[in-house]
């Protein structure tokens, strides 16, 4: 037998009995951020790839979305805070150290560029739309000139902004679930895979789904190798990590894992986008709206059951 | 100069003192604690053996949260005591979620907050109040930098613990065994 026991009466709100500090606002955010980071990197890949004839949805509809996406975020980040009117202070430092430091800077610099590059199509997109400013007018013609730069610069945030939403996680070395190296490529991938599935659900174009269906299914099968990695790495791995990836292997998230993320977020979507290439008939916001939760359900799973573990003494 | 703390798991029968003291001398918000007392039974019937460990922020050398704070609200001073400045702290949690003892919490007023050595006190040249409270003064503050302290001669004498070494963090609160 062994049993630890608080006898002191220790019970502090968030903490214990077991940590439950972060809530659905992260990981509502680390879903958002990705699938911002994703339609952002295809929407700058294809404009540079001067596909903007074939490739509307990519490049001028999904980019109208990234704006809101990233506000909605921001705004989930920011509820988060426990300490909300201090929040300035993340803009008075860079420190290299935190990811979650270089994460708000990026935010900072990918958010405008967002709303600028949709600013650009919004007249394209939306036939009716006025600038309710003459200035803004200029700005749009301004811009315009400095779309292959933004694309440019869009495709290196949009890759930071993907891979931090996982680094952020495993910069915590108390957390075994999350303190392994893969999660930030697992999260970019599974980012990146959410945002085309977002972008084909809005084409119309038969040759825009295909091309991104195509790469969408690189991007699952990339996901799900990484995903065995991640458990594979952790069973590997010391007591404490084999304890954390017990949670998905029998423990209190093997349904939730399994059945939401792996078979009904992936393979499922995966063979019905095979099936679509094929030819068949098949609902086309089907597998793009389970990807979408997929993405969604994945962070709320590895955000609560990381929490969990911890080092064992 | 190294504060730490030396706590004789042989002495402290589990009291709570030092709870108390510190939520006294510290005005730590009602339910609330920066120090805390673990029982730790292991072994079967009738060999049971009981360990007792008043706990609280290890003040790492190599500290997660120092590290992975993105304000730098949390830092180190003079002497390796682990600190949060309360208006630079955004109470983001990434520290809470980076410490493997669970040793901060988010104050009721927002910031996040935790043991802090008493530096008000050691900066006099005082001990932690749950030092000095303690009846079976089982807890032995001082500087490893000085071979006469008391946490030195204490440490050089006794077999002694750390928590979660495997973490890497050097913590600076040594259980003696």
């Amino acid at each position: 037998m062994k049993e630890e026991l608080f006898v002191s009466g220790r019970n502090i709100p968030h903490i214990d009995p077991y940590l439950h500090l972060w809530t659905w606002e992260i990981p509502l955010y680390l879903f958002l951020g990705g699938l911002a980071a994703g339609i952002l990197f295809f929407a700058g890949y294809f404009y540079i790839m001067h596909k903007e004839r074939d490739m509307t949805a990519t490049i001028k509809w999904a980019p109208m979305l990234v704006p809101f996406l990233l506000v909605i975020g921001l705004g989930a980040l920011f509820l988060d805070l426990h300490h909300k009117l201090y929040f300035w202070r993340l803009y008075t430092i860079i420190r290299l150290e935190s990811p979650m430091s270089w994460g708000a800077w990026v935010l900072m610099a990918i958010t405008p560029l967002s709303i600028v590059w949709a600013g650009t199509y919004v007249r394209e997109v939306f036939p009716n739309f006025k600038w309710p400013l003459a200035l803004l007018n200029d700005f749009e013609t301004f811009a315009k000139k400095y779309r292959k730069a933004m694309a440019w610069v869009m495709m290196i945030l949009a890759v930071i902004l993907g891979v931090y939403t996982g680094i952020l996680l495993s910069a915590f070395n108390a957390r075994p679930l999350w303190n392994t190296s893969i999660l930030g490529p697992l999260f970019l991938v599974s980012g990146f895979s959410t945002g085309l599935a977002a972008i084909i659900w809005m084409s119309k174009s038969k040759y825009e789904r295909k091309v991104l269906t195509r790469i969408d299914l690189i991007f699952v099968f990339v996901e799900l190798f990484f995903i065995i990695h991640m458990i594979m790495g952790l069973q590997a791995g010391s007591q404490a990590a084999i304890e954390a990836s017990q949670l998905f292997l029998g423990g209190e998230f093997t349904v939730t894992f399994w059945i939401f993320v792996v078979l009904l977020g992936l393979l499922f979507p995966a063979t019905l986008e095979i099936f679509e290439l094929r030819g068949y008939h098949v609902p086309g916001w089907l597998p793009s709206f389970l990807i979408l939760m997929g993405g969604l359900v994945f962070r709320f799973v590895i955000l609560e059951a990381g929490q969990i573990t911890r080092y064992l003494y | 100069m190294r504060y730490a703390m030396a706590v004789d798991t042989k002495k402290c029968v589990g009291c709570g003192d030092c709870v108390v003291a510190c939520q006294t001398e510290n005005n730590v918000p009602h339910g609330y604690c920066r120090d805390w007392i673990v029982e730790n039974v292991a072994g079967t019937y009738p060999k049971l053996e009981i360990e007792l460990r008043s706990e609280r922020c290890n003040h790492c050398e190599n500290s997660p949260c120092v590290r992975c704070c993105p304000t730098g609200a949390s830092h180190i001073v003079d002497g390796g005591i682990v600190l949060v400045t309360h208006d630079e702290c955004i109470g983001c949690g990434a520290c809470i979620e980076s410490c493997p003892y669970d040793a901060r919490y988010p104050h009721p007023e927002g910031y996040v907050d935790k043991c802090t050595f008493c530096v008000h006190r050691v900066s006099d040249g005082e001990n932690p109040a749950c030092v000095d409270v303690c009846p079976t003064s089982c807890l032995h503050f001082g500087d490893l930098d000085d071979p006469n302290s008391d946490v030195s001669k204490i440490l050089k004498n006794r077999k002694w613990k750390v928590l979660a070494p495997e973490a890497g963090t050097n913590p600076q609160l040594y259980f003696l065994t």
